[in-house]
């Protein structure tokens, strides 16, 4: 504006105190400014975020009555969830689903370290066909699971016939059921594995590989060597979504089961176990409580993970 | 609240933003300064491989021969599901229930995906998931990156309390919201209605984060030079900062996309009727009522998949570095 009228040189001056003053100003503040940016977010997360978590809170100290009412009720609902058998079985079965899910872990390390060889053809169609399943609908590729998994005529009962070999009815008998359930979910998580230990090692500078080379150390050594011990950050991180998301297990277990299914409760997930009680059940204020529980659990094996990190993630 | 604070609270925050620097386009994101180790095995890895090529290729040929065959043999594995899902979306139902399994259907079914349409409400089903994408795509899209923004480049006051408070709430399981989203969007009389799947994903903690993790590694001088030329706080957002942030914007967009279309609980939870749910809803629902048709089955499913197949194999590379920067769907 005014700045246009004036001189280049006493343009560069006038900028120059111009950057000086914001310098000064940025210490302070932008005026309101920010809160015309920050405030369809920030109150939009209060909303549906922030006091839900308060809310929720509070409705695990609640009774939930059949046409509406809440009670307070103390500690009630936590007593029950401690008194509650089907609440360990769902950890464990959690667990056993959360394991399964990590021994795809190592699997994408192989993987990785064979598609991001120097100078691998196919690489790029190698990672996407590993990455497809990542993207798909979990309720989708569930009824495809359910079919490939029948125990009358799916093709993997089929196969087992050949070798003389009665499959079970996987995804109705209690412990293949969540077998099954959790095959599907290293199936669907492999490609995420893929995709962050392949950038985690690009890092890795190959002179490292060279200069092992040359001191004679074999390709098995090398990847155990060199190739594991610089991908711990990635692997660490890959376990820490890993476990936080096995916790969260529900869409493939809802779509490949269903809620009728006999097998369901030596099956269940905690968060099944959730939407049963808030949402089929109505009983909201238990739920709650089950809520709380599995943040709890989240939070302490997170944290658990990387207070062990130390002993075994390697930090370049 | 200090900055230093939050990166120790957040620590997997932290090595997502790690994850993000190290995605396959780096793609100007400046790393947060907790990166920095990241940063520096990156650079090495760039200089190594301009080294590389040099070097003695004798003996890998045996060797990537042996690779082909694992990665070919695994990869045929990991879409063998698709592929015969595709077979059976083909075949009659008699097909699907024969064995040994059919491989190629003796008359190719196409009308089985036209009867998708006919025997449940896809097409009503199909619109709920386009829209609820779209909305949730555009409505993120625009409000965690001017969030994201003024978190990056603006000082205001209670902007580390908000900031950690935000944070938090990525890291809580989304069970701690639902009752009372529930009974929000009941109380709007929005349950069965578009709006009601679409308004709590509107806002995403994650997404501000995101955001605003790109808007800090843009360089300074840009804004300054608009900020000079008198634009205001808007003008500088909208005409300069915006465009400079695609590659974030496209993550954020990617990672959207793949929730919204995907998401079941949430959904579930709101709908109840077979014309108010998006795609997911239905096919969980579709077992019970249509549970022997399988060939119905497999082209519904398929069909429900397709435009984010597509997508993904449209723009892998985007899409790769978007999930890249993610962490946690």
């Amino acid at each position: 504006m005014k700045a246009q009228t004036l001189t280049p040189a006493s343009k560069s001056v006038r900028a120059a105190r111009a950057a000086g003053d914001r310098r000064k100003g940025k210490s302070k503040s932008d005026g309101w400014w920010p809160w015309l940016f920050v405030v369809p977010t920030v109150a939009g997360i209060g909303v549906f975020y922030l006091w839900p978590i308060i809310q929720t809170f509070y409705y695990s100290f609640t009774k939930w009555g059949v046409f509406g009412g809440t009670k307070f009720i103390g500690l009630d609902n936590y007593v029950r969830m401690f008194a509650d058998s089907t609440i360990p079985q769902s950890i464990l079965n959690t667990l056993i689903y959360t394991v399964v899910v990590l021994l795809g872990i190592p699997i994408a390390v192989i993987l990785a370290s064979l598609i991001e060889r120097p100078g691998l053809r196919f690489a790029a169609l190698y990672r996407t066909l590993y990455f497809i399943p990542y993207i798909t609908m979990p309720a989708a590729v569930g009824i495809v699971w359910r079919l490939i998994y029948n125990g009358d005529f799916g093709p993997i009962n089929w196969f087992l016939g050949l070798f003389g070999i009665q499959g079970p009815y996987w995804t109705s008998t209690p412990g293949f059921a969540l077998l099954a359930v959790a095959t599907v979910g290293l199936w669907m998580s492999l490609g995420f594995n893929l995709i962050i230990i392949s950038a985690g090692l690009r890092e890795i500078p190959r002179e490292l590989f060279e200069a092992a080379e040359m001191d004679g150390a074999s390709r098995v050594r090398q990847f155990f060597s060199i190739t594991v011990p610089l991908l711990t950050p990635s692997i660490f991180f890959v376990t820490i979504v890993t476990v936080i998301s096995g916790f969260q297990l529900f869409d493939l277990l809802y779509v490949m089961m269903g809620k009728a299914n006999l097998a369901m409760p030596q099956t269940q997930s905690l968060v099944y176990i959730f939407y049963n009680q808030a949402f089929l059940q109505n009983d909201k204020g238990y739920a709650a409580a089950i809520g709380i529980l599995i943040l709890v659990i989240i939070a302490l094996l997170t944290a658990f993970q990387f207070r062990i990190q130390k002993r075994w993630v390697n930090y370049v | 609240m200090s900055e230093s604070m939050l990166s120790t609270k957040s620590g997997v925050e932290s090595r997502r933003s790690g994850v993000a620097t190290a995605g396959p386009s780096r793609a100007g994101g400046k790393p947060s300064d907790r990166d920095g180790a990241d940063r520096d095995g990156a650079g090495r890895g760039t200089k190594g491989r301009g080294a590389k090529s040099h070097g003695a290729k004798g003996g890998k040929q045996g060797a990537n021969v042996l690779a082909h065959c694992v990665l070919s043999i695994g990869g045929l594995a990991m879409i063998s599901p698709l592929l015969y899902q595709i077979v059976m979306s083909l075949s009659t139902n008699a097909e699907v229930q024969s064995t040994p399994p059919t491989l190629w259907p003796s008359v190719v079914q196409w009308h089985n995906f036209a009867d998708v349409f006919t025997s449940m409400n896809f097409g009503s089903q199909l619109w709920v998931t386009v829209a609820i994408t779209v909305i949730r795509v555009i409505g993120q899209v625009l409000l965690c990156s001017m969030a994201g923004y003024a978190f990056a480049r603006m000082q205001f006051r209670f902007k580390g309390l908000i900031l950690a408070v935000v944070l938090s709430i990525i890291m809580v399981p989304s069970q701690l919201f639902l009752i009372p989203q529930y009974q929000i969007i009941q109380n709007l009389g929005w349950l069965n209605s578009i709006a009601g799947i679409v308004a709590p994903g509107i806002f995403s903690a994650f997404g501000l984060f995101l955001m605003r993790q790109f808007f800090m590694g843009l360089p300074d001088e840009l804004e300054d030079a608009a900020r000079l030329d008198g634009a205001n706080p808007f003008q500088i957002f909208f005409r300069v900062m915006l465009p400079l942030a695609a590659n974030g914007l496209w993550a954020l967009v990617i990672i959207t996309v793949l929730w919204s279309w995907n998401d079941l609980l949430w959904p579930l939870v709101v709908t109840s009727t077979a014309n108010a749910a998006p795609l997911s809803v239905g096919l969980s629902n579709l077992q019970g009522e249509h549970a022997n048709n399988y060939p119905i089955l497999m082209a519904a499913s398929l069909m429900a998949m397709a435009p984010i197949l597509i997508m993904f194999l449209l723009m892998q590379k985007r899409v790769m570095a978007g999930i890249g920067r993610s962490g946690l769907k």
